[in-house]
């Protein structure tokens, strides 16, 4: 059974690939797979009628304890052969009610095929997690297939509204079936049946349960989204909402109610709404003029119908729902598929407009008679024998058998309400039969649309097949019997074996005869008298239709979200800001009030020196809120930067010293390049709004800050963890300088996570200028172009003397530039400094480990160096100083920091493990290596990359855009007209 | 532990200073508000350090105490670096801001403004199960003489049947 899923699945997947080479009838592709697994569930007949039950399990997901179980029992068996066999006829009338060339086939039957899958596993499940994976997967094909015209609206709005109200169920039943599960201590349906305790937590969950199968069964009030699915093609209808999916529900409560029926409610419920159901669908059938939406509306009352008697739980009415399931089945999907050759070929459904068709379309009026009597309920179809067994279980148990005194009056409710239901259903068949086939007076004949269809066999042969076996199985009901009790046979415990009742043509005279002559008499009363009941109809209608307040909430629920989100969301950032720093301020300080911890000790200062730094960043800070323009508050700020990395020095820290006076050089540089592109002043558009509540937040917040950190100190009650770092820096590090070793080494884990953040960052800058692909590829001037050009204009300066336009070349790419905007000055110092600067760089990336320095303070050095030759010779001086894209630098320092930590795991060592050699060299004296050099030697790589991505991104791109925007002659603001030297 | 006042006035300042250009729309001005937030964080990290004290290189024969503590160091530093990557990056916002909108300001959200004035209609499907009696509307038209079109041509799928009668949108009813 599990390879019959796989098989669905598979042929799922491939049918849209067959779609060009087959056209339409890849549907057959599809009906042979399902005619398959109908083949398959046929053999299993001796096994499962002899009373085994064949059961396959795979685990899927064990440490869930989830799997793959099937079972096939003899309810399991009938459903699969409903499902398989309805699915594969009408896949077959799909290779003809299709066009050759519609779109979408593929998609279409894919679809089709894997929902007889999904519906095919939902009926042998035994685990409860995949029945309801399987089911919500129905609801899922179900949408798919609703809302095949996608281009139609009416298609699309259904499709949605079917999904939402069945998935809406069926996530209801999922919390039922879990408690289920829990409760009985597994998910196998069969040993939660077995288990069903009776307490009021049970009952709960089958409510829940029952939500979900009466939503998927559309039952009142659920059922509004059945008629809405009509919008499907014709052939879904057919086999999803008549024969397959709407059953699940079914399905679902005859797996239930022999454990189940006991539970308080149950019967009550489903009698209740059922009967209401069946009512109000077949009534509203009456009402319609739309071929397919009276099928509908019967389907709902039919629905309602199978819900009464299957929920009512006896093992008569047992045995009478399921023959009255397969009944429906066959006939109902008989009628939609007439009702689709009905529309194909005259080109509506509208009963209004039809007349005539029964003498242009003999075999089809035979075909859809044959189904309408069974639905009817006329002898001798299947439809009479089941609602004959229906009648039967009722009424004995209405008399007392099988059932107790409650059942008793409600098996006299629930045969009223049935026999009133079948009296609108004898009605509506009649009214279908009339509308779509006989002559009427006052309408032109209908005209066909091509003469062929309603003769063709292919198109016919699906309805007619379907019909037949409703007419068959009547005088053959002995043959349903057979696996029909046995499904019912879960509830002969404690029955009589004489008086159990079994499917047949004839009874004999009895109450149950008489009861069907009735209906049969006041349905057709019912049909003659069809003006005088629609007046009544009319009269009666109160404009109000489940439909629509489905809608009324769905537009509720969307207007409260838009006011929700109207409220929450302003679209101000500085709003968002705002509420965030207010509710850590409130939320912070009431934490810190709450806890009794305060700081022990003050000191006033370390040093007098700390004192007037900090009051310089105190004054910068706050002339930095106050600037006007650009530059001056970037200064401002800076001076806080340096401020910072005087305290720095004073408090022992000379690596945060170094790297930070690097870092503000560089900042400062990277803000000059884009800032030259902006306009001066701060602000132009929006002034500074808000002052004083800003300020007011600000003070919050960093008094708020300044509390936690008095709190924090004043919490620690334990040494610093790095007390032991010197040791541990020294002994197993190999390097005296704790700061480096501890980023390259003890904590070295942290810094490979913040160099990747340092590559997103830089890649982000890079993928915000260089709009098609990163495109960071320098670029470069020919080696031996340039040296030619230099030689030459060495010459003509040589013989033409001193000319101030024509300087001498001390760098490479110094004559690409205008020489207005040269510095002769600046050329001969980055000349003269840069390999001295790199030198400096590679020395405090290798003696960081023992001295200040290392990896951050040594890739920093050396991208100002890059940073001279940029602002000396331009972008393409940059490209010549390192002709290599940034990316690759940033790649290729990764590689390195991340081959330290994967490397030692090659050698059976945890990752970023370090070792030490140290070797005696000829003139250098005692030399010593660390591994974790490497990984140093990867920072400084990607801190380069960084550096450089800046340049060739803010500097050189902008560039490169400026002069865009120059000769576009969009306004430019340059450092050197506007900034004036800032 | 004992703590300096003057880290801890000159960090809630920082970070004060900070907040406060955070705040403002203008962006450049954000960006100098994080670097001032972020300077003020790094001291709040170091004056967790206690006092000042050696740096920590380490010398034979000196206590582990009178080293300068090392670990709020190590954060520090990384945290300078990534601080610069992350203005970096913040200034490749600018510029682009700039280029598109000739703007360097945060402005508020349109569709959210929009939402606010109430002015925004919710797209709904909306069922009609009424709305035509065939699923082959163009045959049916072919048959009664409609406008002509090739009777063998199926072209019904690629048609919006309601397109024509039924207004656009619908803002919920």
């Amino acid at each position: 059974m599990l390879i019959v899923l796989t098989v669905f699945a598979v042929a799922a997947v491939l049918l849209p690939v067959l779609e060009k080479a087959l056209g339409r009838k890849i549907f057959l592709v599809a009906a042979l797979v399902s005619l398959g697994a109908f083949a398959h569930t046929i053999l299993l007949a001796p096994a499962v009628l002899s009373g085994e039950t064949p059961s396959e399990t795979l685990t899927w997901i064990a440490q869930l304890q989830l799997t793959l179980d099937v079972r096939m029992d003899a309810l399991s068996w009938m459903l699969a052969l409903i499902v398989t066999g309805v699915g594969s006829l009408v896949m077959l009338y799909c290779s003809r009610y299709f066009g050759p060339r519609d779109a979408g086939l593929g998609r279409f039957s894919a679809v089709l095929l894997a929902f007889a899958g999904a519906m095919y596993g939902l009926v042998i499940a035994d685990d409860v997690y995949l029945l309801f994976i399987l089911w919500e997967a129905t609801s899922v094909f179900s949408y798919l297939l609703i809302g095949h015209y996608t281009n139609r609206r009416a298609s699309r709005g259904a499709a949605l509204q079917a999904l939402i109200t069945t998935t809406l169920g069926g996530l209801v039943m999922l919390v039922g079936l879990v408690l289920l599960a829990v409760q009985a201590g597994s998910s196998s349906l069969l040993v939660i049946l077995q288990t069903a305790p009776a307490d009021p937590l049970t009952t709960t969950a089958v409510m829940l349960v029952l939500v979900g199968a009466l939503s998927k069964s559309a039952i009142v009030p659920l059922h509004f989204w059945l008629p809405g699915a009509m919008a499907a093609p014709t052939p879904v209808s057919a086999y999803l909402h008549a024969a397959a999916m709407v059953k699940a529900g079914i399905y679902l409560l005859a797996r239930l109610a022999p454990a189940f029926v006991v539970v308080p409610g149950w019967r009550e419920v489903l009698i209740v709404l059922g009967v209401a159901t069946m009512l109000l669908g077949g009534w509203l059938a009456l009402k319609q003029s739309d071929l397919k939406l009276l099928l509908a509306y019967g389907t709902v009352s039919q629905l309602g119908f199978l819900t009464v008697v299957t929920g009512f739980g006896s093992r008569d009415t047992a045995l009478a729902a399921l023959a009255l399931l397969l009944g429906h089945a066959l006939f109902k999907s008989t009628l939609f598929l007439v009702v689709g050759i009905v529309d194909h070929e005259t080109g509506t459904r509208d009963l209004r407009k039809l007349s005539g068709l029964g003498r242009r379309a003999p075999a089809l009026a035979l075909v859809a008679g044959l189904a309408l009597a069974s639905m009817a309920g006329l002898p001798p179809l299947f439809g009479f024998v089941a609602k004959e067994a229906v009648l039967h279980g009722l009424l004995s148990a209405a008399g007392g058998t099988q059932v107790d005194g409650a059942g008793a009056i409600w098996a006299a409710v629930a045969l009223a309400g049935v026999t009133l239901g079948s009296v609108l259903t004898v009605a509506y068949s009649i009214r279908f039969f009339w509308g779509a086939f006989a002559r009427k007076p006052d309408v032109d004949d209908t005209v066909l649309l091509a003469e062929r269809g309603v003769q063709s066999r292919r198109f016919l042969l699906a309805p007619a097949i379907l019909a037949v076996a409703g007419l068959a199985l009547g005088p053959l009901a002995g043959v349903a019997d057979g696996p029909i009790a046995q499904a019912a046979g879960r509830f002969a415990s404690g029955v009589d074996e004489g008086e159990i009742y079994h499917l047949a043509l004839w009874h004999g005279l009895g109450p149950e005869l008489g009861l069907s002559l009735v209906t049969i008499v006041l349905g057709a009363l019912l049909f003659f008298a069809r003006e005088r009941v629609g007046r009544v109809q009319s009269r009666l209608s109160t404009g109000v239709n489940a439909s629509d307040v489905y809608w009324d909430a769905v537009g509720a629920v969307d207007r409260l979200a838009a006011r929700v989100t109207s409220i929450t969301q302003r679209g101000s950032l500085p709003f968002y800001l705002g509420v965030i720093l207010v509710v850590f301020v409130g939320v912070t300080t009431a934490g810190l009030l709450i806890g009794d911890s305060w700081p022990a000790e003050f000191r006033l200062w370390d040093t007098p020196a700390q004192l007037a730094i900090g009051i310089v960043m105190i004054i910068a800070a706050v002339a930095a809120t106050q600037a006007q323009k650009r530059f001056a508050a970037l200064v401002i700020v800076g001076v806080t930067g340096f401020g910072m990395s005087a305290i720095f020095a004073l408090q022992g820290a000379p690596d945060l010293a170094i790297t930070q006076v690097l870092v503000e050089v560089v900042t400062l540089i990277a803000f000059v390049l884009v800032l030259r592109r902006l306009p001066a002043k701060l602000g132009d558009r929006h002034g500074s709004t808000h002052r004083v509540l800003r300020a007011v937040i600000a003070i919050g917040v960093g008094t708020t800050v300044a509390l936690v950190a008095l709190i924090a100190a004043g919490s620690r009650i334990h040494d610093p963890i790095s007390l032991a770092w010197p040791q541990l820096a020294y002994e197993i590090g190999h390097g005296r300088n704790v700061v480096n070793v501890a980023l390259v080494d003890i904590r070295a884990w942290d810094t490979l996570g913040e160099l990747a953040v340092v590559i997103a960052a830089a890649t982000g800058v890079a993928s915000l200028l260089f709009l098609r692909g990163r495109g960071d590829a320098p670029p470069r001037l020919a080696r031996g172009v340039v040296q030619r050009r230099i030689a030459s204009r060495l010459d003509r300066v040589r013989e033409q003397g001193h000319d101030g336009e024509q300087r001498g070349a001390w760098i490479l790419a110094g004559p690409t530039l205008d020489p207005r905007h040269r510095s002769i000055l600046l050329e001969v110092v980055v000349r003269l400094t840069f390999h001295a600067v790199i030198v400096v760089s590679l020395y405090l990336l290798f003696a960081g480990h023992n001295l200040p320095g290392g990896g951050f303070a040594g890739g920093l050095v050396a991208g100002l160096a890059l940073v001279g030759r940029y602002l000396a010779g331009g972008r393409y001086e940059l490209g010549a100083a390192l002709p290599l894209g940034a990316g690759f630098v940033l790649g290729a320092g990764l590689v390195i920091a991340a081959s330290t930590a994967i490397v030692p795991m090659f050698l059976g060592a945890p990752p970023l493990t370090s070792t030490y050699w140290e070797a005696e060299v000829w003139l250098l004296g005692e030399v010593s290596f660390v591994t974790s050099t490497f990984f140093d030697i990867g920072v400084y790589l990607i801190v380069i990359g960084l550096v450089l991505d800046v340049l060739r991104s803010l500097g050189a791109e902008v560039d490169r855009q400026g002069g865009d925007d120059q000769s576009a002659d969009r306004p430019a603001y340059s450092i050197m007209t506007k900034g004036g030297g800032a | 532990m004992t703590l300096s006042l003057v880290l801890i006035i000159v960090m809630a300042v920082l970070i004060a200073a900070g907040v406060y250009l955070v705040l403002e729309r203008s962006l450049t001005r954000v960006v100098l508000g994080v670097l001032l937030m972020g300077n003020g964080v790094n001291l709040l990290m170091l004056s967790m350090a206690g006092p000042a004290g050696l740096a920590p290189l380490v010398i034979d024969g000196v206590e582990a105490e009178q080293y300068s503590d090392p670990l709020p160091q190590a954060l520090i530093l990384t945290a300078i670096v990534i601080t610069f990557a992350v203005s970096a990056f913040l200034l490749a916002l600018i510029y682009r801001s700039w280029r598109l909108a000739n703007a360097d300001d945060v402005s508020d959200d349109a569709d959210d403004v929009a939402l606010r004035g109430g002015e925004v209609t919710l797209p709904m499907e909306e069922t009609a199960p009424d709305e035509g009696d065939t699923e082959f509307p163009l045959e049916a038209e072919v048959a009664q003489g409609g406008p002509g079109v090739d009777a063998t041509e199926r072209v019904v799928i690629v048609t919006d049947n309601d397109s024509s009668s039924a207004p656009e949108g619908g803002g919920g009813r």
